[in-house]
């Protein structure tokens, strides 16, 4: 299983793709950090009179984190898309399917190879916010919190993504689906403020992705919203391996 | 102990109403070659996908080497290797990146992955290439690669689709040589609907048709039904065709053209002598005198139209 997701992070690193999202998401972060900088630093007067004002932390740390999971939402599909789909259009499948491993382990291994690429994105956004630990107090607990938040979303939207995958035969295709449930997912609450009835609105509200990483960011570490990622994760992983085998009977 | 290493018992197989698999057992025991022969389309594929757990038959049971493969699959497919018609490979690993992964994944322990390594490299002729991207090789050596995949893990049966489609007479030559010095330690199962190639590897032969096991035998017996009973034999001045018909043995007589003819015979009462003889003493000047081989095709017809007339029979 390890040497598996071993390889597909090995594999990832191979081709150029995943050169060029760390580098162009950590410049796009780093501007945005930079921005968030200045702001705070055009406000510092104004706000360090008042008594319990929002401190660097929630002033940049955790907007950059909130601008993170939006560019990763559009980043993670084109990671994900490859994962089954194009083992099946190289037809290499064959080789995880016919050597001694269980479907969870192909997956697992697939799924945590993957996870591990948005790990070291995670580490290198998690820097930059770190980085004013220089010069300043930060809030650790806040910034742990948020930081928690990210790797669910993250952890989720490469369940998902696997998922989607797993589905087809063109990487483009599981890119498209896996985007546009991620998004989906990410707006469905919009509905749920709109509070059209009390009953689906706390339904929608509790699917949506963001919705709980908002929480996470605010710095509020609740159960519920932690076994919400947990739950998305594992049906969606356990959901591949149905898929998996169900290609062998059908 | 019996040494059949793997048996296939009323293997079937249905894609929707169609029957790709219908009911065909059979076995293999160590150190044997089998061949699987028939048309396209006729299962071959199908069934060698079955046996690799690649694909799980709707009825019947595999065992390997005494674990049955839907039950205990880990254990089953620990002593297979099979390679598909497209070779499963990660084009942009190198070689032996590519060949200590797939030691990897077959759980051989880790002292002794780089030897596996190392002996599979060396048995298929990659010494030359191994560190080179497996995209970047010759299609001839992606099927190597492809080869030494599938034995790395010395498995008890390797199981191989087709290994020597798309490639070149040399490139084809040279896979050949790899798969008999396979066969000297592993039982090779090897499908394909080359005929020349069934008769110069195994050393039995099985050939399916429309899902259906329609011939198993030795590859003596397959040879002798190969000879077939016909000679074409070329007359620059011809007799008429009733003296032809006139000698012992000669069934019938086809003339091709004027001076071409299919001599028919009894497969116990070769022509063949007197036919020169006669020629001789009555000047028909010959220009040719060939015994004909049947192709895969007219065995395949041969054998469809026997079954067809024995189910007729028993109807």
């Amino acid at each position: 299983m390890l040497t598996l997701a071993k390889n597909e992070l090995y594999r990832l690193f191979l081709s150029p793709l995943a050169w060029i999202i760390l580098a162009l998401s950590q410049l796009i972060l780093a501007y945005l950090f930079l921005t968030h900088i200045d702001y705070f630093v055009q406000i510092q007067a104004k706000i360090s009179a008042i008594p319990g004002a929002p401190g660097v932390t929630e002033l940049i740390a955790m907007p950059l984190l909130s601008n993170a999971a939006t560019l990763l939402l559009l980043i993670a599909p084109l990671v994900t898309m490859r994962l089954i789909a194009e083992e099946r259009r190289n037809e290499s499948l064959p080789l995880l399917l016919s050597a001694p491993l269980s479907t969870y382990q192909i997956v697992l291994g697939k799924y945590l190879g993957t996870f591990g690429f948005f790990f070291v994105l995670l580490l290198m956004i998690s820097v930059m916010p770190l980085s004013l630990s220089l010069g300043s107090q930060l809030d650790f607990a806040l910034l742990a919190s948020g930081l928690l938040g990210l790797t669910l979303l993250l952890a989720s939207f490469t369940a998902i993504g696997l998922y989607l995958s797993s589905l087809t035969r063109q990487p483009t295709i599981a890119a498209m689906t896996t985007f546009a449930s991620l998004f989906f997912l990410w707006i469905i609450d919009w509905a749920g403020n709109a509070q059209i009835t009390a009953e689906s609105s706390t339904l929608f509200s509790w699917l949506s992705l963001l919705r709980h990483y908002q929480s996470l960011l605010k710095g509020e570490v609740n159960t519920s919203d932690i076994a919400y990622y947990l739950i998305v994760i594992s049906a969606f992983l356990l959901m591949t391996i149905r898929r998996l085998d169900s290609e062998r009977l059908n | 102990m019996s040494s059949v290493l793997l048996s296939a018992k009323e293997l079937s197989r249905y894609y929707g109403q169609q029957h790709a698999v219908q009911n065909v057992s059979f076995e293999i025991k160590k150190g044997e070659v089998l061949g699987f022969l028939g048309p396209n389309g006729a299962g071959k594929s199908t069934t060698m996908k079955m046996l690799s757990g690649n694909l799980s038959p709707n009825h019947g049971e595999i065992i390997i080497n005494g674990y049955d493969l839907l039950t205990e699959p880990k254990q089953a497919k620990s002593h297979i290797g099979y390679l598909p018609e497209q070779p499963p490979l990660y084009k942009e690993l190198t070689v032996k990146e590519f060949l200590l992964f797939c030691a990897k994944i077959n759980q051989i322990p880790s002292s002794s992955i780089n030897k596996s390594v190392d002996t599979a490299i060396d048995r298929c002729g990659l010494s030359q290439v191994h560190r080179r991207l497996i995209g970047n090789l010759s299609k001839g050596y992606q099927q190597r690669v492809g080869i030494a995949q599938a034995i790395i893990h010395t498995p008890a049966v390797v199981i191989l689709d087709e290994p020597t489609s798309g490639l070149d007479p040399i490139q084809i030559r040279e896979i050949r040589h790899l798969i008999r010095d396979i066969a000297t330690e592993h039982s090779v199962i090897l499908s394909t609907h080359i005929l020349p190639e069934v008769e110069m590897l195994c050393d039995r032969v099985q050939i399916i048709n429309q899902g259906q096991l329609i011939l198993s035998d030795t590859i003596e017996g397959f040879s002798q039904q190969m000879q077939t009973s016909s000679l074409l034999l070329g007359l620059t001045i011809p007799p008429a065709i009733n003296v032809l018909q006139n000698i012992t043995g000669v069934l019938r007589v086809d003339p091709v053209t004027n001076t071409l003819f299919n001599i028919h015979y009894t497969p116990d009462n070769n022509p063949t002598n007197e036919i020169v003889a006669q020629a001789a003493t009555q000047h028909w000047q010959l220009s040719q005198l060939t015994p004909q081989q049947h192709s895969l095709e007219d065995i395949f017809m041969k054998i469809i139209r026997d079954e067809t007339q024995h189910e007729e029979q028993g109807v």
